[in-house]
Order: structure tokens, then sequence, then C-alpha cells
């Protein structure tokens, strides 16, 4: 039983520490520790296994990996994956969301369909597009393709093709990612209010107006988020590449990620990888700085 | 307008709703079988023999298979411990997530509902920490691991991952805003801060529980980068991994690497149908959070 007269009222300093602390100490440990490590590494030239001894060699191995073709071609292609994936997957999401929006029967078949591939590891989505990229005319993409065309489409090996490859990983990521947005910009429709569209349908406005000054204002937040989220992911870009191309070919389709751990893991070298991780941090960090900045415009507005 | 116009305004109404209607219907149908083109090719396909799974993969046949067989799940078990690694994902998952739940919960509430010296400030690391992405700190999380010598093992890859700055911060905004009568009632019976968390706040959070729970869970399973850096052999190695490689075993058989996909997918798909409206609730408060 609690001794009412020494609890301090107001102060719950004591228990509190000791609530945080399972969680605080795991952030630290496994968070905050490695982050700072990675900053320091980044100043040094460590290599696993080197025999010579770790030097300070302050902006030598960010020097290094903006020179190195391979990394740059990295940032190219995640930036050409953002760029592309990004409107892509959330127009598409959009569209969805604005279709599922409606009190038909059924809605709810359709929306677990569209999320289905969200809960699909993206090792196993990795595999199964695999085949579908298989080369050859018996593979279900180009075979699809054909189709699509009239018979113009001639066979191609994505994933070994330089030109192909990143596109065809786009494809799947936007696969596996549109359901996620889609809920999200469901959601963020539903919770329009309904009257402003009676409003609008008085003043004798058509679906397209209402469309354009209600729904898209309405969303403009639940978007930027979406587009957020999306254009970090683009940056994450790891696992479909490791698997289905190795980054290849050549560096077709290497990631900034993709990179680092070739740097840190394949090849021993810590201080590397920690430089490219550096950097993908500062990359996520400014994205993350501009929505801030765009959605705090809005609410200035309002 | 006079009765005939009126009922003939109103059916050609209705009439042109439902033309909008049947127009939706189709133009869903027609998008959900292409989402889900992908996952029948796998399981139609993990019913085939190995060579018919490409052959036939540019014909309508990829979705019917003409005999079905269990051959390649068997095939899947003989060649690889596949119950090993659904036991290390089922390990691993649940155990992060379980003191997950606990860890982040807890720390969230004291942030939340308690006054304490250096909450403001703790609480403005943690909302910072919620940027840095996984891959930010794989690297010299990986150094550190190796210096320790837990490569290989399962605590390297449970206790990164359980205390979680995003699922603090889910719990904290929950708990936030809870009513102050709850825990002004607990304090008049006597109750400890302990005991009105576990027999007042947590009975009514179920909500927050699960939609930590499920991201958590959406998060975890699909893990592949971490698994591929820390372990080294098939002792310890989770689902996402093992069909990787499993995918660049000799010799490859399609068939059989259909079958453990759909072997590594099913429990997450029945999870995921059992529990949808969970699911699609906590991704959405994601973009409401966000």
């Amino acid at each position: 039983m609690i001794d009412l007269k020494t609890r301090k009222l107001n102060d719950d300093t004591h228990i509190a520490i000791c609530m945080v602390a399972p969680a605080l100490t795991g952030l630290f440990l496994f968070v905050a520790l490695p982050f700072s490590l990675a900053l320091i590494l980044s100043f040094t030239n460590l290599r696993l296994g080197s025999p010579l001894p770790i030097q300070f060699w302050g902006f030598e191995q960010y020097r290094r990996i903006w020179l190195d073709p391979s990394f740059r071609h990295a940032l190219l292609n995640n930036g050409l994956f953002a760029l592309v994936v990004v409107p892509t997957q959330t127009i598409l999401a959009l569209g969805l969301a604005l279709l599922l929006n409606r009190p038909l029967k059924g809605m709810a078949v359709f929306r677990t369909l569209f999320f289905m591939p969200v809960v699909f590891p993206m090792a196993l989505v990795s595999v199964i597009w695999t085949i579908i990229y298989a080369p050859g005319a018996d593979s279900m993409m180009n075979a699809f393709l054909k189709f699509m065309t009239l018979g113009l489409w001639q066979p191609r090996d994505f994933l070994h093709d330089p030109d192909l490859a990143l596109p065809a990983v786009m494809l799947l990521s936007i696969w596996q990612g549109v359901g996620f947005q889609m809920v999200i910009i469901l959601a963020g429709l539903q919770s329009i209010p309904t009257l402003l569209y009676e409003a609008a349908a008085i003043d004798g406005s058509n679906q397209w107006s209402q469309f354009r000054y209600i729904t898209l204002p309405q969303l403009r937040n639940t978007l930027v988020f979406v587009g957020l989220v999306t254009t970090i992911l683009s940056f994450r870009l790891f696992d479909s590449v490791r698997i289905m191309t190795g980054g290849g070919p050549g560096d077709a389709t290497t990631t900034v990620m993709n990179e680092a751990i070739k740097a840190a893991f394949d090849q021993q070298k810590m201080a590397k990888g920690s430089a490219i991780t550096v950097t993908f941090f500062l990359i996520v960090l400014i994205i993350t700085l501009l929505q801030r900045v765009l959605v705090r415009e809005e609410r200035t507005i309002e | 307008m006079n009765n005939l116009e009126s009922t003939q305004w109103i059916s050609k109404r209705s009439n042109q709703q439902w033309l909008e209607k049947m127009a939706s219907y189709l133009l869903l149908i027609f998008l959900a079988f292409l989402f889900t083109v992908p996952i029948l090719f796998v399981v139609m396909g993990s019913l085939k023999p190995d060579e018919l799974v490409l052959s036939e993969a540019s014909t309508l046949k990829a979705f019917i298979p003409q005999q079905v067989s269990l051959q390649n799940y068997h095939d899947v078990f003989e060649r690889v411990e596949f119950g090993r690694f659904f036991f290390n994902s089922l390990l691993i998952n649940s155990t992060i997530l379980v003191l997950g739940l606990i860890a982040n919960s807890l720390a969230g509430y004291a942030f939340a509902r308690l006054r304490w010296r250096g909450r403001s400030l703790l609480f403005v690391i943690v909302i910072a920490l919620m940027i840095l992405p996984f891959e930010a700190i794989a690297v010299p999380l990986f150094f550190q691991i190796t210096l320790l010598g837990l490569r290989n093992t399962y605590i390297a890859q449970i206790l990164p991952f359980v205390a979680n700055a995003f699922s603090i911060y889910l719990f904290y905004t929950f708990f936030v805003d809870l009513p102050k009568e709850l825990e002004e009632a607990a304090y008049i019976d006597g109750a400890s801060t302990l005991q009105t968390f576990v027999e007042v706040i947590m009975p009514v959070s179920k909500p927050a529980f699960a939609t930590v729970a499920i991201l958590t869970f959406l998060t975890q399973w699909g893990s592949f980068l971490w698994s591929l850096m820390i372990t080294i052999d098939e002792k310890v190695r989770p689902l996402p991994l093992a069909i990787a490689t499993f995918q660049t075993l000799p010799p490859i058989q399609w068939g059989d690497i259909m079958s453990f996909g759909v072997m590594m997918v099913a429990p997450i798909l029945a999870v995921f149908l059992l529990f949808q409206k969970w699911f699609v609730k906590g991704v959405a408060s994601t973009g409401t959070k966000g």
C-alpha cells in the first residue's frame, strides 16, 4: 500500500524513470549510439580486417564517395526512382481511394485485394517478380506486353537490361506500396465533411470542380504526407535491388543503401559505409524538413 | 414538370446512376485482377510441376494448373529446413512484438501522463530519433554487434528493434487524449502508478496496442537487410532471407520456390484477413499522426 504522506504530489520522477528506462535504453544503445558511431567512423578510414591502424581522415571519406561513379549513379537512381514512383504511386492510390470511397457493396473486398501486396515481405515480392520478368517469350511480362502492343513487343531480359532494369523495379515497388498509401488517402477522403460537397452541389458545381476545389485542398496534408513517406522509402530502396539485380547490370539499378551495404558488408569498409549512411540520413532529413515547411504553410493559411 | 416528365427524369437519373455504378465495378474488377495476378501466379505455380511454371507463364494456363500436386511443398521440406526458418521468424517477431509493446507503452505513458524531471528534453530527443530510418544505423549497428561477438544470434535480431521511437510516439498521442478521471479515480483507491497503468489504462487502450502491434508486425516480418548482415548460416535465419537464398540454391526449381513463398506468406495473409479492420485502422492512423 502507498504511504500517501511521503509520495510527493505532482512529481513522479522516480517511477517515470523506471517506466521509460527500458525503451530509452534501447533507443540509446541501438539508435542514438550507432548513429553517433556512424558519424565518427565516417571521419576515419576504418576497414575491418585491415592490418593498418585506424586513422582520422577528416572529410576524405566523403570526398571519395562523391567522386565514386557507383555512388553517383546510385544517387541518380534513387532520385529517378523517387521522381517516377512518388507521383505514379500517389496518383494511383488517390484514384483507387476515390473509386472505393462510395457506399457501394463490396468496397471492403476490393480494399482488401488492393492492400494485400502490402503484407507481402519485399523479399518474397522480389522473388515473385523475378520470375514474372523472366527473359524469353514465355515470360509473363513479355507475353503481357506483346499482347498490349498487339504483337510489336520483342521479348527482353528485363533484369539484365540496363534500360529496363530500374523501371522493372519501380513497377514492383508501386505494386507493393499502392495499397498502403491508398488506405491512408481513403481515411483522409472519409474525413472530409460531406456538407462541403452538399453546399457545392447546391451551388451547381460539377464533379470535376468539386474534386478540384474541395477534395484536393482538403487532402493536401495527407497527400504531402504520403508523398514524403514514399520519397523517403525511395531512398531506402534495398531489398528488391539486392535480390533481383545486385545493383546491376553494371550500376543500372544500384541504390544508396546498396552502395552502403556493398562497402560495409561486402568489402568490410566500415568508414566508407558510414559516410554513405550519414549522407543518406542528410538527404532524408532535408526531405522531411521540406515536408514540415509545406504542411506548416497550409496551417497558417487556415 | 408534370408527373410524367418527372417520372421520366427520375428513371433517367437512376439509369445514369446504375451505369456509373456498373462502370465503377468493372473498373475495380479489372484493377483488382491486375493486382492479384502475381499472387494468383504464385499460388498456382506452387501446385504445378517445376518445368511448367515458367513455360506456361505466358498463357492463361499460368492461372489454371492441369494437375494439382503438392509435390513442390514436399520438395521444399526435403531440400531445406523450412520449419526452422519459420520458427526463427516466429520467435524473433513475437519477441520483438511483446517486448516492444511493453517497453514502448510504458515509455509513452510516462511521457503522456506523468510529470518528471527531464521529461521535455527526453521527449524532444525521442521525436528527433523518429526520423532516423533503420538504414541510417544499419552499418554502425552491424559494427557494434560484430564487436560484441553477437553475430548470428537471435538476440542480435531482436534487441535492437524492441525500442521504437515511432511506437512510443503513437502510444503517447493515444494516452494524452485519455480522460484524467481515470487516474484520479485510481489514485483515490490508493493504486500505485504502475498498478494504475496495468489495471486502469491498459484495458481502455486496446486500440493503441492493436495499432502498434500491427505496424510493428508489418515492418518486422519482412525484415531482410538486417538478417542479411547479421546471420551467417541457417541457424537463426528468418524467412525473407531464407527465400532469397533458396531462390539461388541449385537446382533452381521454380515450383519449389513458389511453394516456399506460399508457405511463407500464408500465415501473414491469414492474420491480415482476420484482423483486416485493425490493419486498415492502424495504417490509416499513421497518416493522421504524420
